[in-house]
């Protein structure tokens, strides 16, 4: 009854929309309207993968193609959005974010704290991220810990179609930098999103499963594979509550600290490399602020330490999936203490 | 199969979207003595918990459906028969047993919501059925047309019955204008007249049922009948840490326990129907909707449209409905009524009767439409 829509219409109707009602909006990047030159919508791809295709018909000028000049235009963005446009800028893969890092980090991300509150930067930075799309290891990372690293970015990393739309429209509206990280492997992938505008706060993790065994804390693509492990898990008689992250800046630590309370036992699932990362991350938070409530030792479905191979097979390996969730979660439910182990003997 | 003795129980359809339902429990041994109406399994849609009740005087011969189980629409859940049917000729029935694919289990003939311009609002409203004298329903405060699903069907079945969105609810226009309930009720009379229905029954859930009265008292040529339920306007006593309690909540987890207070039975609010609540708040325009009708419904902590003076005046016939355990609106507001007024109390039950006692209110409202129908 209600109208579906993929991820990519999701995030492209998110776009018109505040474009529409704020005139402020702006849209930027590298091939966004495509086909520079060409007259009319005929050759107007809209992104390498067509997530902004039709706006430049709708927006005109609105909609602004860019040099191949990550570092210029990026900070272009950035000084616009502080002299008042909400520009949505974005960098195609983002792999490449790491020539503009002083604009993010020490420009954008500094603005307000150095200029005692004064300054607002209101720009989103837009960005692809994820393996499994045989793109090898310059196009494949999943880099949101990077950012989150960084005080004064706020970083939301969508799973689904509903999510993609309320997060998207209230990261223009934020009047912070905001990076956007959508997983490409997401784009097809359909739901519900209602037509009218919405916003889905920031610092708001969803429980998209309940359970009362295990916890699995996930991000991204990796919620649908937590969620395929938890349906096979179920079956056999374990119950896990899946929390899917949504922002990892701010961070939903009630979420997560609550729902170990109960459960007891820890899976983190994040499908970036291992090191500094976001599982260790929350890893870290469950820790120090969850520890009386712990059963078992804290598991992490990570990548290895290893750039995204290029290899078909290689790639498929180093990526978490449901099958991994589920023996480390079963790995956690079977862990006997030392004393429980003697006290059945 | 044809054996009038036995009498199947099936599935329920509760609202357009329900496809399969999963049993919770059996609420009544096999080898009960049941009457129609009784709860006999409790059963979980992604809307709502609900019981579904007894189609006939009987026994409860057979349980078919384990809890647990996801069962189909109009798929079998149990076997009513009396003692002198023979278990032979139940498990033959069992077996036998071929679900009814239904009209309706099309999708494409299914009846989809439509929306109408009504004064620049988009109005979202849902027709069932044809002819007669249609009924209206009006749904409550942060409520939707969806709060009819048990009910659309039935009261569809001798009549045309519109259920809608009011206006900042649902799918329908944000736009509340000046947030008066006279404001809600003029743009329900435009919507009425933008469908050329010029008498209908009007009948009301909470702030919708302060909206039938107003509508009967402002336009009684146009309202046939009126039934209250769990009304709005009968009283100065609400439950306003729920009213502000449900505005504000911005988490499922705190939603959820508001959402509970509305039933006696608080197992019946389920993950979607909060869920659902969560997404219409956040949709753009809601919050001041929502903040500017209880601007206007509320005045400190009670009700600010108390029309109890002018009941004895409303001469056409009226229905209240309320459930004794209802914690928003009193049930003591369904007392002292005028004498021509109808009043049905139930045990159990709380503000939402339309839900937690649908096939009871049902009939009631059935024969109560019939019996004014006939005295035109």
């Amino acid at each position: 009854m209600a109208r579906t829509l993929s991820f990519q219409q999701a995030i492209n109707e998110a776009l018109d929309q505040e474009m529409s009602r704020d005139a402020s909006v702006i849209v930027m990047g590298e091939d966004v309207v495509g086909g520079q030159g060409a007259d009319g919508e005929m050759d107007a791809w809209g992104g390498v993968l067509g997530v902004t295709k039709g706006l430049y018909g709708k927006h005109g000028d609105r909609v602004m193609d860019t040099p191949i000049s990550e570092s210029a235009f990026i900070g272009a963005a950035i000084g616009a959005a502080s002299s008042g446009s909400r520009p949505v800028v974005e960098l195609m893969f983002n792999d490449f974010l790491g020539v503009c890092f002083d604009q993010i980090f020490n420009q954008a991300a500094k603005f307000r704290y150095m200029f005692g509150g004064k300054a607002e930067t209101p720009v989103v930075i837009r960005t692809m991220i994820g393996s499994g799309f045989r793109a090898a290891a310059q196009h494949s990372q999943s880099l949101y810990s990077l950012f989150t690293h960084i005080p004064g970015l706020k970083c939301v990393v969508p799973s689904t179609p509903y999510d993609a739309k309320g997060l998207l429209i209230e990261a223009i509206r934020d009047n912070d930098p905001v990076i956007f990280f959508e997983h490409k492997k997401l784009y097809p992938l359909e739901g519900e999103v209602p037509e009218e505008l919405y916003t889905v706060p920031f610092g708001e993790a969803e429980v998209v499963r309940e359970g009362a065994d295990v916890t699995i804390i996930t991000l991204a693509e990796m919620v649908h594979e937590s969620l395929q492990a938890a349906k096979a898990l179920s079956a056999e008689g374990v119950e896990c509550e899946v929390i899917d992250l949504r922002t990892t800046s701010p961070l939903d630590r009630d979420t997560i600290l609550e729902s170990i309370e109960t459960t007891g036992r820890a899976v983190v699932v994040d499908e970036a490399n291992p090191r500094c990362s976001m599982a260790t991350d929350i890893s870290a938070l469950i820790a120090q602020d969850a520890f009386e409530s712990l059963k078992a030792p804290i598991k992490m479905v990570t990548a290895p330490h290893t750039p995204v191979p290029f290899a078909a097979n290689l790639e498929d390996l180093y990526k978490p999936n449901a099958l991994k969730i589920a023996t480390a979660v079963r790995a956690v439910v079977e862990y006997q203490t030392w004393e429980t182990t003697t006290s059945r003997s | 199969m044809g054996n009038d003795d036995i009498q199947k129980l099936t599935m329920p359809k509760w609202g357009l979207s329900m496809t399969q339902g999963k049993v919770v429990e059996w609420l009544l041994q096999e080898g009960s003595v049941v009457t129609a109406g009784n709860h006999l399994v409790e059963v979980e849609t992604d809307k709502i918990v609900g019981g579904v009740e007894s189609p006939v005087d009987g026994t409860l011969r057979r349980q078919v459906a384990e809890a647990g189980t996801d069962v189909p629409v109009g798929g079998l859940l149990g076997v009513l028969a009396d003692s002198s049917v023979s278990d032979a000729e139940i498990d033959q029935f069992v077996e036998s047993f071929l679900p009814e694919i239904a009209a309706d289990d099309h999708e494409s003939s299914a009846p989809e919501p439509a929306f109408i311009d009504v004064e620049g609002r988009r109005i979202r409203y849902l027709k069932i059925g044809e002819g007669g004298c249609p009924a209206l329903l009006l749904h409550g405060f942060t409520g939707n047309l969806d709060n009819w699903l048990f009910n659309h069907h039935a009261l569809a079945e001798q009549r045309a019955a519109y259920v809608l969105d009011l206006p900042g609810h649902g799918q329908s226009s944000k736009d509340v204008g000046d947030g008066s309930l006279e404001g809600l009720r003029n743009v329900v009379l435009a919507w009425a007249d933008a469908m050329s229905l010029t008498e209908f029954h009007v009948i009301g859930h909470s702030l919708g049922g302060a909206l039938a009265l107003s509508l009967a008292l402002s336009a009684p040529s146009r309202v046939r009948s009126c039934t209250l339920i769990a009304s709005a306007g009968l009283g100065r006593e609400i439950n306003a840490d729920y009213l502000y309690g449900v505005v504000q909540a911005a988490r499922r987890k705190e939603l959820k326990s508001h959402l509970q207070d509305l039933f006696a039975d608080p197992n019946r609010v389920t993950r979607q129907m909060t869920d659902d609540l969560l997404r219409y708040k956040r949709l753009d325009g809601v919050q001041p909707a929502l903040s500017l009708l209880l601007e206007h419904f509320l005045s400190g902590q009670e009700q600010a449209n108390v029309w109890r003076d002018k009941l004895a005046g409303l001469e056409l016939p009226t229905l209240v409905m309320w459930g004794e355990q209802d914690s928003i609106i009193p049930a003591t507001h369904s007392l002292d009524l005028p004498d021509h007024f109808e009043v049905a109390r139930y045990a159990n039950c709380g503000h939402m009767v339309q839900m937690e006692m649908a096939s009871a209110v049902n009939q009631r409202i059935t024969e109560f439409l019939q019996t004014t129908d006939g005295l035109v």
